[in-house]
């Protein structure tokens, strides 16, 4: 057992880029994921809206800790052997396009139905009515609860030191077990996720009351 | 794919699979229950308490709901006993779910508290009802209704918020998989039953607290 020295917490510290691309990738991921979420969930089609919904229940329903070790494991039963790395950018982005996915399905759905009507009058076919009519509106009423998302993915990320991938949370661990100062340690990890988090929760609460005040 | 799966040993461990989905229940259950005793307290704090305990609490929540559920048990679990205050990994995974409940919860009651008006009551008063009659039908009953729907989804997250508790070897249903997994190498089937039986779960309360909610809990229809 060693002290636990300025190089520690700067390794910790620095871990922290890890959490922040895993997020990124995640949430790059979960949006390209979503937007086809939210499209199918709120399709003419009757089936492709069926197996939207199962896909939303599916991760909405089950552990995020066992959809990243699904994850991790299903691969290999292709042969083909993924690092943890990309399991998790995997298993993190399948979670937010289902939780993404709803949340964009609510705000599409929140654009009032005579918008529709309005677009499908002047002959706009489905995509111009969707980029030019509807999802700029959809796209302000989407955003608070969007961030708000964020702030769950970017803890979410946290899991993946479960299954071995060296971010914020696993780089303490490592330290940790070396200098077996945990209290220190782990109160700092929270720090930096509070510092990553609480200011997107703020502009998330923010922007809703704003939203609020503007609908009345 | 040439892969053979093998769930035979799985299902073998039928017995260490029943009793952690049980053990998951278990620590839901109490882990809800505690957790709306704190909720209840924290919300009448917030909304009559004086100025300086309604910024402790804030504060509180916006610290447990922007740091992760892992990180918190790692505080509470191996943390807490360099303070002196040592607990086993059962106790240190309920306590860190209450806390969870708790930032969660009281928003929720406090928002079910504060959907009454005054004038609700002074209606009840005028119609010729009794303090109990009040309490019931004016203040309980709708406070319930409104905050009925957000306390059952919180408990369902709360249920699957669980798995991560066996990271400090919790005794529940994650952990025995854990334990399967390690003794069988078949990682990939054990895991894969553990989230049916996860999806299970939910199912269930999804369609058990729909139903009671509609029979229970209708809105009256004009």
């Amino acid at each position: 057992m060693r002290t636990l020295g300025p190089n520690d917490i700067i390794f910790i510290i620095a871990a922290a880029r890890w959490t922040l691309l895993l997020s990124l990738a995640a949430f790059v991921g979960g949006a390209i994921g979503g937007v086809l979420v939210a499209l199918a969930r709120t399709s003419v089609f009757a089936w492709l809206r069926v197996v939207a919904t199962g896909y939303i229940k599916l991760f909405q329903g089950t552990p995020l800790l066992m959809q990243l070790f699904l994850a991790f494991f299903a691969p290999g039963l292709f042969g083909w052997s993924v690092d943890p790395w990309v399991a998790a950018a995997l298993g993190l982005s399948l979670n937010a396009s289902a939780f993404l996915g709803e949340i964009w399905r609510g705000a599409i759905e929140v654009v009032p139905r005579g918008q529709w009507e309005a677009a499908t009058s002047l002959g706009l076919p489905y995509w111009a009515k969707m980029r030019l009519i509807i999802a700029p509106q959809a796209l302000r009423i989407a955003i608070p609860p969007t961030i708000g998302f964020l702030v769950q993915l970017i803890k979410g990320t946290s899991l993946a030191s479960i299954i071995g991938f060296v971010e914020l949370t696993r780089a303490a661990q490592v330290i940790n077990n070396a200098t077996f100062r945990p209290f220190t340690i782990f109160g700092l990890v929270a720090l930096v996720y509070y510092v990553i988090c609480r200011p997107l929760s703020a502009y998330s609460k923010r922007m809703e009351r704003k939203l609020l005040i503007a609908a009345r | 794919m040439s892969y053979q799966f093998d769930f035979a040993d799985v299902f073998a461990a039928w017995p260490e699979l029943l009793q952690g989905l049980i053990n998951t229940l278990v620590l839901s259950a109490l882990a809800m229950a505690i957790g709306l005793v704190v909720s209840i307290a924290g919300a009448l704090g917030k909304t009559s308490g004086p100025k300086w305990l309604r910024w402790i609490i804030d504060e509180c929540i916006e610290l447990i709901r922007n740091t992760p559920f892992l990180v918190q048990i790692f505080v509470i679990y191996f943390g807490l006993p360099t303070t002196g205050l040592r607990l086993s990994s059962n106790e240190a995974a309920l306590l860190a779910l209450v806390v969870n409940v708790g930032a969660y919860g009281i928003e929720i009651v406090r928002a079910g508290i504060e959907s009454i008006h005054k004038g609700q009551v002074e209606a009840g008063k005028s119609l010729g009802m009794g303090p109990l009659k009040i309490f019931r039908y004016i203040i309980l009953k709708p406070a319930i209704q409104a905050i009925y729907p957000s306390l059952t989804s919180q408990f369902i997250l709360l249920m699957l918020n669980t798995s991560v508790c066996s990271a400090i070897a919790a005794t529940e249903l994650t952990a025995a998989a854990g334990d399967i997994q390690s003794r069988t190498f078949r990682s990939f089937e054990v895991y894969f039953v553990v989230t049916c039986m996860y999806l299970g779960l939910s199912v269930f309360f999804w369609t058990a607290f729909g139903t009671i909610e509609r029979t229970f809990l209708r809105k009256p229809t004009r």
